[in-house]
C-alpha cells in the first residue's frame, strides 16, 4: 500500500529522517513508536505531503506521491494537535472539507454521531477545549471512509469514554482491511489494537516487527514489556 | 479553488477592519473633493493620500492575514488539493476584498467629481497599487515563519517604497546634478511601484511641468502610448514577480 524508499528529511543542519525504508501493507494496524523528536510526526507529514522530503521517495499504491495529490483522497489524517481556523464554526469546517473532497459515496458518520458533534456545530473553533478539538479531528479523519487512516497520538486529550469509542472504531476499520498507522506514547492501550510495531530512534528505524513475533521472541505477553526488554538488551 | 475562495472572502468580510478601511478611504476621497473647489486639485490631494494609505494598509493587513491563515492552510494541505490552489485562493480573496473596498471607497467619489478618463486612470492605478502591495505581503510572509519578523519585513518594504526611495532619488539628483541624469531617473523610477504610479497620474493630470526638466523627459517617455503600455507592464511585473516567488517557496514549504 505505502512504500517509503530511502526517505530523508533535513531541517537546516538537523537530520530528522535518515534514509528510511518501510513497507506498510493494508489490513495491518501499525504502531509507530519512539522517543520524542525521533521523527515520527515528520514521517507522517511526509506521507501526507505536508513536509517535502529532502531525498528519497514515497509510493502510494505503487505511484509516487511527490507530484500527485489524488492519493490524499484515500487518506484520513488525525493530527496530534488539530489546528483549525479560529473564526470558523465546526459546521463550516465540516462543510468546507466535504466540499473539497466532494465525494459521492455514503459518508461514515459513526464518530460524528457518537461524539455528538451535531450538537456543537455552531461553536467556533477557538472556544473548543483540546479534547473537543480532538473529537472534531477524529470525526473528520474517519468521515470519508478512507483506505488509510493515519492517527497521530489519537487518544491524547480524549476522555476515557471517547477514547474507548475511538479504539472500537479503529478495530472496526481494521477488520475491514484498512491500513491504520498510529503513533502513541501510551503503549498499554496499543495491546489490543496493533498488529505490527515500528520503533524509530533519531530518524532511523530500529525495528519493524509483527506483534506476535515480537512477544514470542522476548517471551513477554505485553507490547510495553517486550519493547522495554528489547531496548535494555541493546 | 472557488470553494476555498468563498471561505476566504467570508472570513475577510467578517473581520470588520476591511469595512473600516472602505469608510476611511471614502472619507478621504469625499473630503478631498469637497474641500477643493477645483476637481484637479482634489484629484492631486486624493492621489497623495491614496499612494500613502493604500500601500500601507494593503501590505500590513495582508501580511497579518496570511500569518493568521496558517491553520487554514495547514488544514487544507493534508486534503486532496493542490498547494497552488490554496495560495492562489488566499491571494484572490485578499485581492478581491481590498480592491472592492477601494472601488467603493474611492471609486464612487472619483466618478462623481472627476473627469471620467482621469477618474478611471486613478481607479486603475489604485487597484494596481493594492495588488502590488498584497503581492509584496505574500513575499515577505513566506520569507519567515516568525510573524513579528514577517510583519517587520512588510513595514520595511513599505517604508522603503513610500519614504526612503524618494529620499534616495533626491539624494542622487543633488549629488549628480552636474550630469545629464534625466534619462537615468526614468529608469530608476521604475524601481518603485509607488513612484511609477505617481508619475503615471501626474502626467495624466497635466501637472508634469511641476517636475521641471525631468518632468519633460518623463512626459517624453511616459506620455506616449508606448510609455503608458510599458508603465502598466512594469506595474504588472511588480504584482507577478513577488507573488510568483512566494508561490514557488510555498510549494516546497514544510507545514
Amino acid at each position: 500500500m505505502i512504500e517509503v524508499k530511502s526517505l530523508s528529511k533535513r531541517f537546516g543542519k538537523f537530520l530528522v529522517l535518515n534514509e528510511l525504508n518501510l513497507h506498510l501493507r493494508s489490513g495491518e494496524c501499525i504502531a509507530l513508536i519512539g522517543p520524542n523528536g525521533c521523527g515520527k510526526t515528520t514521517l507522517i507529514k511526509s506521507i501526507l505531503g505536508m513536509v517535502v522530503p529532502t531525498g528519497g521517495d514515497i509510493l502510494f499504491q505503487k505511484k509516487s506521491i511527490l507530484k500527485d495529490i489524488e492519493y490524499r483522497k484515500k487518506i484520513g489524517y488525525m493530527p496530534q494537535i488539530g489546528r483549525y481556523p479560529e473564526n470558523m464554526t465546526i459546521g463550516q469546517i465540516f462543510d468546507m472539507v466535504k466540499s473539497i473532497r466532494n465525494v459521492e459515496y455514503k459518508l461514515d458518520e459513526d464518530l460524528y454521531h457518537q461524539f455528538e458533534i451535531e450538537k456543537i456545530l455552531h461553536k467556533t473553533m477557538n472556544t473548543l477545549s483540546g479534547g473537543t478539538t480532538q473529537k472534531v479531528s477524529a470525526a473528520l479523519a474517519f468521515l470519508f471512509d478512507p483506505e488509510v487512516l493515519i492517527l497521530d497520538e489519537p487518544t491524547a486529550g480524549l476522555d476515557p469514554l471517547s477514547s474507548e469509542i475511538l479504539k472500537d472504531k479503529v478495530l472496526k476499520e481494521k477488520a475491514k482491511g484498512k491500513l491504520i498507522l498510529i503513533t502513541s506514547h501510551l503503549l498499554s492501550e496499543l495491546d489490543d489494537m496493533v498488529s505490527e510495531i515500528i520503533f524509530m530512534q533519531e530518524g532511523e528505524i530500529l525495528f519493524h516487527q509483527e506483534v506476535g513475533v515480537l512477544t514470542k521472541e522476548t517471551g513477554m505477553d505485553r507490547i510495553s514489556k517486550a519493547i522495554v526488554h528489547i531496548l535494555k538488551k541493546r | 479553488m472557488r470553494r476555498i475562495l468563498k471561505y476566504v472572502i467570508i472570513d475577510i468580510i467578517k473581520n470588520k477592519i476591511v469595512v473600516f478601511y472602505t469608510i476611511l478611504i471614502a472619507l478621504f476621497a469625499w473630503s478631498a473633493f469637497g474641500l477643493e473647489d477645483n476637481a484637479s486639485k482634489g484629484l492631486l490631494t486624493l492621489l497623495n493620500i491614496i499612494l500613502f494609505v493604500v500601500p500601507l494598509f494593503s501590505v500590513l493587513f495582508s501580511t497579518i492575514y496570511i500569518y493568521n491563515s496558517s491553520e487554514f492552510v495547514e488544514l487544507l494541505v493534508s486534503q486532496p488539493i493542490k498547494r497552488n490552489k490554496i495560495w492562489n485562493s488566499l491571494f484572490a480573496g485578499l485581492s478581491i476584498s481590498l480592491s472592492v473596498s477601494f472601488l467603493i471607497g474611492a471609486g464612487i467619489p472619483l466618478l462623481v467629481y472627476a473627469e471620467p478618463r482621469k477618474a478611471l486612470m486613478m481607479i486603475v492605478v489604485g487597484v494596481f497599487v493594492t495588488l502590488i502591495f498584497i503581492s509584496l505581503a505574500f513575499f515577505s510572509s513566506i520569507l519567515s515563519r516568525d510573524k513579528a519578523r514577517g510583519i517587520g519585513y512588510s513595514i520595511l518594504l513599505w517604508l522603503y517604497f513610500a519614504l526612503l526611495f524618494d529620499g534616495l532619488v533626491l539624494f542622487l539628483m543633488f549629488q549628480l546634478n552636474d550630469y545629464p541624469i534625466e534619462k537615468m531617473m526614468v529608469m530608476i523610477s521604475a524601481l518603485s511601484p509607488i513612484d511609477l504610479s505617481r508619475i503615471l497620474m501626474l502626467l495624466e493630470l497635466d501637472v508634469s511641468a511641476m517636475l521641471g526638466y525631468t518632468g519633460a523627459i518623463f512626459k517624453q517617455f511616459f506620455g506616449t502610448s508606448l510609455g503608458l503600455v510599458l508603465t502598466f507592464f512594469l506595474l504588472l511585473l511588480w504584482i507577478v514577480v513577488p507573488y510568483v516567488i512566494s508561490l514557488r517557496k510555498f510549494r516546497v514549504k514544510d507545514l
